[in-house]
């Protein structure tokens, strides 16, 4: 696992930004290669896709053979609802960028049959050949997508209740409502996050700090999903000085000392292959 | 270019739900659709993209009250067809991109003459969208005829039937401007209205009561507020006091035409309409034929008109005879004389006008599935170009 550390939320997506940049263009996709990205939404990444998006218009990334396959969505949500995550990735991403729409996968919480909505999504991301780099976020009780706490650790997409927890958080998305907000979602399981060959999970902010130390810290857990990266090979965890508060000191140090052993990899001139064995 | 080619115009504000936003614009077959449907269900991108540099998008104006301009009028004109033509053609460097051609009080022989051949018709690089005519006169109050000829003024002393002995017909009609005073006046609105016909009430002496009665009949809409009605009194506020009346504002909204040509109407009125209805506010330019042409002086029909300073007058006098301000020059001289919103002022020229029309559902707005008439603006509300159904159709 490697831990980066930098200043402020801001940086956090800058780095983001960069790395999927350089993960993309170091892959040289084409018409028979295509780079497929997990994808999440929320405030986290926001920066990111906004960052994503200046380098595309400068030129410097393109997403034409690019896939994406998005990590969730509310159930029975209208897609046109500006909570949706549908909205959110159209309006935040991926009109301003060159993506083919047929490439863009969203799951679809209107689907007459969620089930099979499900198991399909599963389908087409193993006949995209996997995923190469999985984005994610996580909420403050750890969960990744929206495995909530205790969902199974090897879970495939599926529908998913959301916790009291979690409704009461999205309620101010909602009109502070709780009885707005959906009670049920589709989300891809950490076992589909873990068969991806690389993870990068962002985190920002105080109030995601306790998570960040269940996350490294302490053994995985199915009470706090995001632990489970631990046993991934390739995990990348990004945060801000704000998250590491829960954190051992010892942990920081060590890994801000290896801040420049980190930044090699989003620089353009070493391919990521060559650094992904320095730790 | 094909109809159903894909346009997404991007790096531009669009006026949509009252606020400008940062937004893509998506348009096709003539329509504004959404780009979700487009995206997610048709998996296709779009054909053109266009870059707008950052400039304002917003509804084209919709002039509902316009006598004629660029040396046209249309109460008397030998060639009505070419001079509709050029007028809605001239239009489109106003941003107007749909427009009633106002006729006012007129012998029966123009009526019969000159209704037939003011078709409502579709807009585009030939001109701007006639939605219909509206007839200003001669269902009047004589003593608030303003330039109205005194001569042709009736009376509805036979209701309905008197309207069909004037007009002949009313196959093009979008709205009548009639004094509710008059005799039989509630009738007459009850049938126009159950016709589709908006009924505005003005030139009038009317009192808040008659005002009330002929909204309550169906009347919806105010001509040119303060001009040719009584003024505001406040044991009688007559048709002015329609803007705050409680017994008609209760369960609909009462639009009013208001002039905002910086002479007309004076800037404090513009601010007290402004501030006790702002929902009912539609802009009107009321313009006759010297509008659009130069300074100087112009011979229309057997007028000679002295335009100076912006203003028309009757050659060799200080009498104003009519507006001759553009849409846009309406609209930036009601945005700077109120301090209203940008988003504002932009509405009363398009939403609110469409509203008055009841026709929301295909103009007056940028959502989707109404029809893809709008206008390019800088920051300072000066147009760049005029768009109808999806297609340029004037450019700065």
């Amino acid at each position: 696992m490697r831990l980066v550390i930098l200043e402020s939320a801001d940086s956090v997506a800058e780095w983001a930004a960069k790395y999927v940049m350089k993960r993309i263009n170091d892959f040289q996709c084409g018409p028979d290669k295509y780079f497929v990205l997990g994808l999440p939404t929320g405030s986290t990444p926001y920066g990111m896709y906004q960052k994503l998006i200046e380098y595309h218009k400068a030129g410097r990334v393109s997403f034409k053979y690019v896939k994406t396959f998005n990590m969730d969505e509310y159930v029975n949500l209208p897609r046109d609802h500006p909570e949706s995550y549908h909205y959110y990735m159209l309006h935040n991403f991926f009109k301003h960028i060159d993506i083919d729409p047929k490439n863009a996968h969203v799951l679809d919480g209107n689907a007459p049959d969620l089930v099979e909505e499900c198991s399909n999504y599963e389908k087409e991301i193993a006949r995209a050949g996997g995923i190469d780099l999985f984005v994610g976020g996580i909420g403050p009780d750890g969960h990744i997508a929206f495995n909530e706490p205790g969902s199974s650790l090897v879970s495939r997409t599926r529908v998913k209740t959301l916790a009291q927890d979690t409704l009461e958080a999205n309620a101010r998305f909602f009109g502070n409502d709780i009885n707005k907000v959906p009670h049920q979602a589709l989300t891809v399981g950490v076992g589909t996050v873990m068969d991806s060959k690389e993870v990068m999970i962002l985190i920002t902010g105080g109030h995601k700090a306790f998570a960040l130390y269940k996350a490294i810290e302490e053994g995985v857990s199915h009470m706090w999903t995001v632990s489970a990266f631990q046993q991934h090979p390739h995990t990348l965890f990004i945060c801000d000085e704000d998250a590491t508060l829960e954190l051992k000191v010892k942990t920081v140090k060590y890994f801000k000392a290896l801040s420049a052993v980190h930044h090699k990899l989003i620089e353009d001139t070493t391919p990521i292959n060559r650094s992904r064995s320095i730790h | 270019m094909s109809s159903s080619e894909l346009i997404q115009f991007i790096n531009c504000k669009i006026l949509r739900n009252h606020t400008l936003t940062e937004e893509h614009l998506w348009v096709r077959n003539g329509k504004i659709i959404n780009p979700e449907d487009v995206f997610f269900d048709e998996k296709i991108k779009a054909d053109t993209v266009i870059d707008c540099n950052g400039c304002i998008i917003a509804p084209g104006f919709i002039d509902i009250q316009i006598n004629g301009g660029f040396g046209v009028d249309f109460s008397n004109c030998d060639n009505i067809d070419s001079g509709l033509g050029r007028v809605a053609k001239s239009l489109l460097s106003s941003g107007v991109t749909s427009f009633c051609p106002t006729i006012v009080t007129s012998p029966n022989d123009v009526y019969k003459h000159v209704l037939p051949q003011i078709k409502k018709s579709q807009g585009g690089l030939h001109g701007a969208t006639v939605l219909g005519i509206h007839l200003e006169g001669p269902f009047i109050n004589i003593n608030k005829k303003g330039a109205h000829p005194p001569k042709f003024i009736k009376d509805l002393d036979e209701g309905f039937q008197s309207l069909v002995q004037t007009y002949s017909t009313l196959e093009n009609v979008s709205i009548i401007t009639l004094a509710p005073e008059l005799k039989h006046a509630n009738e007459v609105i009850s049938k126009l209205t159950s016709l589709g016909i908006t009924v505005s009430v003005g030139h009038s002496m009317a009192s808040l009561k008659d005002g009330e009665s002929a909204i309550s009949s169906g009347a919806t809409l105010i001509t040119h507020l303060f001009n040719a009605m009584l003024p505001f009194h406040h044991r009688d506020p007559g048709l002015v006091g329609l803007l705050a009346s409680h017994n008609t504002l209760v369960d609909k909204i009462v639009y009013f035409g208001i002039i905002s040509d910086g002479i007309h109407t004076h800037p404090a009125a513009l601010r007290i309409a402004y501030r006790i209805h702002p929902d009912g506010l539609v802009l009107v330019t009321d313009a006759v034929s010297a509008m659009g042409l130069e300074e100087g002086r112009h011979n229309i029909g057997q007028l000679s008109v002295e335009i100076k300073n912006g203003m028309a007058l009757v050659a060799g006098t200080n009498t104003l005879c009519g507006s001759i301000a553009t849409m846009d020059t309406c609209v930036k001289i009601f945005l700077q004389s109120t301090g209203c919103s940008i988003e504002y002022a932009l509405e009363a020229a398009s939403l609110h006008p469409a509203e008055a029309l009841g026709i929301v559902h295909k103009k007056g707005t940028l959502n989707f599935g109404v029809d893809a008439d709008f206008i390019f603006l800088d920051s300072d509300l000066s147009l760049l170009s005029t768009w109808i159904a999806g297609k340029c159709v004037y450019k700065k």
